[in-house]
């Protein structure tokens, strides 16, 4: 049994399912530090994370920079535009000046798949992927069966259906290796043309109508349809995407049980998701967004060498689980 | 130039079916005497070959140099040594240079900084479109009365089915090959690495098999209309193969490449973003490498070539879809067959120095390529057994991009010889086994 993480977080494939349970077990106390007035522990004080996002992102930056701050880290953001990267520096340059700072970690966004991991090659810093081009995005994944998780207790068995475009999707990616490593039945469904080719390697149901998702599903997760897909031309429309696969209230009356609806925002309402199921009785979308900052600081807790038995401790106010590691 | 007599090797030369140990003995450039045991000259250099295999010298017949334009990345004189050290008496050089060798002018420089290396022969290839724009023919008469001795806008596919054509039709007069780069720029745009269960989980834009194979069927349905030579480059899929069967059934002239690396690796290499596995055409899957491997066996494909291809360390150290396609492989090639097919897939030494160094020469009407005598003394001595760990520090090449760095190989060149002079020679006992190069 792992019950520890190694000195990154890159991804959800590598990871255990006892390594992922870990991680959402270190969440679940977590979550009761933002319901606080004063939202803030000490346990990564003296810690220095950077915040490098080459790629616009606004809630997943957000996100990140609440987890380090309630956990009293110093933070530096990096965005593309008035930085360095911009004026055409390499990321092994980035990498290197990074180091040279002695920083603890790094949360990195970028476009290129396997950005995280080249960084995490290069650098002693601890390495949280925040999203790798159409690679993987493991604390969204990981933020996602927690949501789940609140609701279903243990997903052994659970049907869940992505829905969307798979093919470009590091947000599907890693739920399919997180829900999968759980015990969890994953389905997908979408146009053909926005699922990889070799989808039937994945080890999931494939479901080429949506009708028959919300058949057999208990929970769906709606992805964000990127506007680019049709200019490439992958699908004709927004319009027939959303007559053809769109989520929608009609549908989801025709289901034989509620469905849990799951989206990693942000949304374009009326295109994969009408905006009466958003925020209607069975959306949890809300929710992932406050279990994103749990999940984050987790991440970094467990990264900076904290024990998950002292997770609790740690939000009492010690810094025990810095002190561990020195 | 003194005679030289290579002692007691086993010469493989499958030009004369000859398969035996013997002495070889090379005077004024050419093959003075082979088979039994030769008592030399007085005045010759003698070489023992004990244990070692002496062969035709081997042709490469698509690799990149570099020169004009990248200098930096690898010259004629340095592709020339590396090519020496690998055992290749012979390198065709892709005209993918800056600018691109598409008019005689371009050609004859290369020939003459070839002259100049005086290591392995360097035979320019020359473009098949001006600019290699795809779209105006470039002038292969005068481009092959400078030297070359092919043509191709290798890097690039010719899209254009009807400048296919018409470069197959027009290439008759001077028989010489069209050679090319198959790949269905539409379908493989933007593509990093093979299409399949790979990409998919490394969220790497892949590019499939079809790519390539749409172009082979195109290419030998041209060949077949025009009675052209088409010589399909670097062979990557399975499906390619069965194509290549099916057009050569028909006697269509089709012939066709495969490089080392897609005879040993697959898409798995590229796991971890490893830019080193990056190449076009991509690493594919395990059932294309046997493929291959079988059509190399029974003369589908009918030669092994590197597509050396070097790049400045730090254009591989990035984002794997940013990093430029390509690997170093003159000086990995022999021990990468050595060690797959022959060690592993039960090729023989014969059938291997027909791909390497037969082959070549009879498609592409080189010089070479046989020990009778009289020939041109164009001769490799290679160990069939040395073991040696890849270490690309060493690498004569300025490319260190190898998949292979740190793999233990098996088989190496000892001794190349061109036009009956040493060029390279692994150690002072010409026997392979010490570390210390002779530079060119």
């Amino acid at each position: 049994m792992t019950r520890t993480l190694g000195k990154d977080l890159l991804d959800l494939e590598s990871l255990t399912g006892d390594q992922i349970r870990l991680i959402l077990d270190t969440a679940e106390p977590f979550k009761e530090i933002s319901e606080r007035a004063i939202k803030k522990v000490p346990a990564l004080r003296g810690s220095t994370i950077v915040n490098l996002f080459f790629e616009n992102s606004t809630r997943t930056r957000i996100s990140f920079e609440f987890a380090e701050k309630r956990l009293s880290a110093d933070t530096v953001n990096v965005s593309t535009s008035g930085s360095s990267v911009s004026k055409g520096e390499t990321l092994v340059d980035t990498a290197r000046n990074l180091e040279a700072m002695r920083i603890d970690m790094v949360v990195i966004r970028h476009s290129a798949s396997g950005a995280a991991h080249f960084l995490a090659n290069r650098i002693q810093s601890n390495v949280i992927n925040a999203g790798d081009g159409t690679h993987e995005h493991p604390t969204q994944g990981l933020l996602d069966i927690l949501t789940l998780r609140d609701r279903f207790g243990d997903l052994k068995g659970r049907r869940i259906c992505i829905c969307g475009d798979i093919l470009h999707s590091r947000v599907a990616r890693s739920n399919i290796w997180g829900l999968t490593k759980l015990g969890a039945e994953v389905a997908v469904c979408g146009p053909r043309s926005l699922l990889p080719n070799a989808i039937d390697q994945f080890g999931v149901r494939i479901f080429d109508r949506v009708e028959e998702a919300i058949e057999w599903a208990e929970a769906l997760n709606v992805l964000r349809l990127q506007f680019e897909r049709m200019t490439a031309g992958y699908i004709p429309s927004a319009r027939e995407y959303n007559r053809v696969f769109g989520i929608t209230s009609e549908r989801l009356e025709r289901a034989p049980r509620d469905i849990l609806i799951l989206h990693p925002g942000p949304m374009n309402r009326g295109v994969e998701i009408d905006s009466d199921v958003a925020d209607g009785p069975h959306s949890v979308i809300l929710d992932q967004v406050t279990n994103g900052v749990a999940i984050r600081m987790a991440v970094l807790y467990l990264l900076a060498g904290g024990k998950p038995e002292l997770a609790e401790a740690a939000k009492g106010g010690s810094s025990r689980g810095r002190e561990e590691r020195e | 130039m003194k005679p030289l007599l290579l002692k007691g090797g086993k010469l493989v030369d499958p030009s004369q079916n000859l398969n035996t140990v013997g002495d070889l003995l090379i005077a004024d450039g050419k093959i003075a005497g082979i088979g039994g045991s030769i008592a030399g000259p007085e005045d010759a250099e003698v070489v023992d070959c004990d244990g070692l295999i002496v062969s035709p010298g081997f042709i490469d017949v698509h690799c990149h140099l570099r020169e004009p334009g990248r200098e930096d990345v690898e010259t004629i004189a340095t592709g020339a040594r590396a090519a020496a050290a690998g055992g290749f008496t012979a390198v065709c050089a892709m005209p993918n240079t800056d600018p691109v060798t598409d008019n005689q002018a371009a050609v004859g420089f290369i020939v003459r900084q070839a002259q100049r290396a005086a290591a392995a022969r360097v035979y320019p290839i020359g473009a098949i479109s001006v600019g290699q724009n795809g779209e105006a023919l470039a002038e292969f008469g005068e481009m092959v009365g400078a030297g070359a001795v092919a043509v191709s806008d290798d890097g690039r596919p010719v899209a254009s089915a009807q400048l296919m054509r018409t470069a197959l039709e027009y290439a008759r007069t001077f028989k010489i090959p069209v050679i090319d780069h198959c790949e269905e720029p539409t379908l493989s745009a933007g593509g990093a690495m093979n299409e399949g269960i790979v990409s998919a989980q490394l969220g790497l834009k892949g590019i499939p098999a079809e790519a390539e194979e749409i172009m082979v069927i195109r290419d030998i349905l041209l060949a077949r209309l025009t009675g052209g030579h088409v010589h399909l480059a670097h062979m990557s899929t399975k499906g390619s193969v069965e194509l290549i069967r099916w057009g050569k059934d028909r006697g269509i002239r089709v012939t066709a490449e495969v490089c080392p690396h897609h005879l040993s690796l697959t898409e798995e290499s590229v796991r971890g973003y490893e830019t080193n596995a990056k190449m076009n055409p991509p690493l594919r899957t395990a059932k294309d490498v046997e493929a291959l491997r079988e059509a190399v066996k029974d003369g589908t494909i009918d030669l092994i070539a590197t597509d050396h291809a070097p790049h400045h360390y730090d254009e591989k150290e990035r984002e794997f879809a940013d990093a430029p396609n390509g690997i170093v492989g003159l000086e990995t090639a022999l021990a990468v067959v050595v060690t797959n097919l022959v060690e592993k897939g039960g090729l023989s030494f014969s059938d291997l120095v027909d791909r390497m160094a037969c082959s070549p020469a009879r498609l592409f009407n080189l010089p070479g390529g046989s020990l009778k005598r009289g020939a041109i003394a164009d001769v490799t001595v290679f160990d069939p057994s040395e073991r040696w760990k890849v270490d690309p520090s060493k690498f004569l090449s300025k490319g260190r991009n190898s998949p292979y760095t740190g793999m233990t190989l098996v088989g190496r060149a000892a001794c190349t010889i061109v036009a009956g002079s040493v060029v390279y020679r692994s150690g002072n006992s010409g026997r392979g086994r010490e570390t210390k190069r002779a530079r060119g």
